[in-house]
């Protein structure tokens, strides 16, 4: 019964999604540019992959959590989730449905990229995996804004700051020493530099310590403001 | 008769404000039970707290034998509501926002395209919500709700703003429910509707319980005039008592075939409400 309520929900949005250009550019627009910059720009003494990766850690700084905040926060303004509710979908049906919606189509933009950035088999694999992380993250911070704003305007708001420091600090990182020093403790900026290595794939200590700090901040924001606000 | 809803000694309290103040009330299986009162009486609070959407401050009620602090799968699965929203998806089809719910209530897909046919959208079935009336959208609600069969519909000024022809089309199907042996709570503030559809009305006003009973026995009650009012034929209009001395002036209007038409006086559940609280219900 609960598969069968996710999956509802699920195919619900996928349906929603199809007609909501807002929502669908989200998924694609990253893709598509690091298809087309990373045949169309070659520049000496580039690294490999670099708009492959630029892209990627943008792409899991903002689709994840905008589309998660906006899903969520849309469907309280409009009283949608209130009837959900009502006909005896769950919270956490809910919030598993529109997550795994999320996450599947955003795995799916990770495995454009990896191919795009010429990447095969087990490589491949650990790229959409280590995305996969980042994505999650995402998606937790995204649940956490959505459950507490209640409505659109209110989710763009907090969002919009929130994901262009995860999505510019890594590439920011790059050009200045000093914000180099803060981002190293963002998720994105970590699963930037797996990114940059991911033939290597050593797991340094202070990526582990930083991501799962990240998860573990992500999840209790969520549970305060879904303690806070809660869906109804 | 069963009781499908029992409210006992329901209190509200929002801000230090009591916006309902010891409500009881007990509905029977297969009636139509309509809440009067004026906006901000507290009709929705008490649909809400009915519904599990709100805790209430005391007291107890059960749904079908349940308390509605701990609503089961089978209760929820047993109610149909039409909110004070639509809480329609804007984007997705008439068919889309259905095919939702048949997969959350596990029933046939069969239901979809039989409840929009009873609520006469077979025509819009693949329109999205976006482009359809403000009745339409009512009655894609209504089907919605009735598309389980639940055993109770909760209706929450169902024809609030609606043309008088969409609004006749929903009392249709609202008597239809009835005949099917569904309990109705309705609210509403139009007395002309509660007249028409409810076996039993409470009249609520600033969260107390005003009057209840039958419509008509209510209007009965309060009739202090008892008179009658006589057409006759050449347009002049004579009010007479209700009493039996009046008898002999009507067998002389029957006599001389001068009587257009006779209507008794008895007040309306307006009037009935304007005496009880010096609101009007609106």
């Amino acid at each position: 019964m609960l598969m069968k309520k996710c999956l509802a929900i699920f195919k619900k949005q996928i349906k929603d999604t199809l007609k909501n250009k807002s929502i669908l550019i989200q998924f694609i627009l990253f893709p598509i540019m690091a298809v087309i910059m990373n045949n169309a720009v070659h520049i000496e003494g580039m690294p490999k992959n670099y708009f492959v990766n630029l892209f990627a850690t943008m792409y899991i700084g903002m689709a994840p959590m905008e589309s998660m905040s906006t899903i969520i926060s849309e469907e309280k303004e409009n009283n949608t989730l209130r009837v959900l509710l009502m006909a005896n979908v769950k919270t956490y049906e809910y919030l598993l449905g529109v997550g795994f919606y999320v996450l599947l189509l955003c795995l799916i933009g990770s495995g454009v990229f990896g191919i795009c950035g010429g990447y095969e088999g087990m490589n491949l694999v650990r790229f959409i995996g280590i995305m996969g992380i980042g994505i999650i993250t995402s998606i937790l911070i995204g649940a956490a804004i959505g459950v507490w704003s209640k409505n659109q305007m209110t989710a763009t708001s907090i969002t919009v700051p929130i994901m262009m420091i995860f999505s510019f600090m890594p590439m920011l990182a790059g050009f200045n020493d000093a914000i180099g020093k803060i981002s190293r403790f963002l998720y994105s900026q970590q699963v930037s530099h797996l990114l940059e290595n991911i033939s290597k794939m050593t797991l340094g200590r202070e990526c582990v310590v930083v991501i799962t700090m990240n998860i573990l901040v992500a999840l209790v924001l969520f549970i305060f403001s879904y303690k806070r606000c809660s869906l109804a | 008769m069963k009781n499908s809803i029992e409210v006992k000694d329901i209190e509200m309290v929002f801000q230090d404000k009591k916006v309902l103040d010891h409500i009881n009330l007990c509905i029977e299986e297969g009636e139509i039970f309509g809440l009067l009162g004026p906006s901000g009486a507290g009709k929705t609070t008490l649909i809400k707290i009915l519904t599990g959407q709100l805790k209430q401050t005391q007291g107890v009620a059960q749904i079908l034998g349940e308390s509605i602090l701990k609503f089961t799968s089978r209760i929820y699965a047993q109610m149909g509501m039409v909110l004070d929203q639509t809480g329609l998806y804007e984007r997705l089809s008439c068919y889309d926002n259905l095919e939702l719910f048949t997969s959350i209530y596990g029933i046939s897909k069969n239901k979809i395209k039989e409840s929009l046919k009873r609520v006469g959208l077979e025509e819009a079935v693949r329109q999205p919500v976006y482009k359809l009336s403000r009745g339409m959208r009512q009655r894609l609600v209504l089907a919605r709700a009735i598309m389980h069969e639940p055993k109770i519909l909760f209706l929450d000024e169902p024809t609030s703003a609606l043309d008088p022809a969409t609004s006749l089309y929903i009392h249709e199907l609202i008597l239809e429910e009835k005949e099917k042996g569904t309990t109705i709570f309705l609210t509403t503030h139009n007395m002309e509707e509660a007249a028409k559809l409810c076996d039993h009305i409470v009249l609520l006003n600033e969260g107390h319980i005003v009057e209840y009973g039958v419509p008509q026995e209510i209007c009965k009650r309060y009739d202090h005039q008892r008179q009658i009012q006589i057409l006759l034929s050449n347009g002049e209009t004579c009010i007479l008592k209700n009493q039996p001395e009046s008898g002999e002036q009507i067998k002389h209007y029957f006599e001389k075939q001068q009587i257009s038409a006779i209507h008794s006086m008895e007040p309306t559940l307006e009037t009935v409400f304007i005496e009880l609280t010096g609101r009007r219900l609106v």
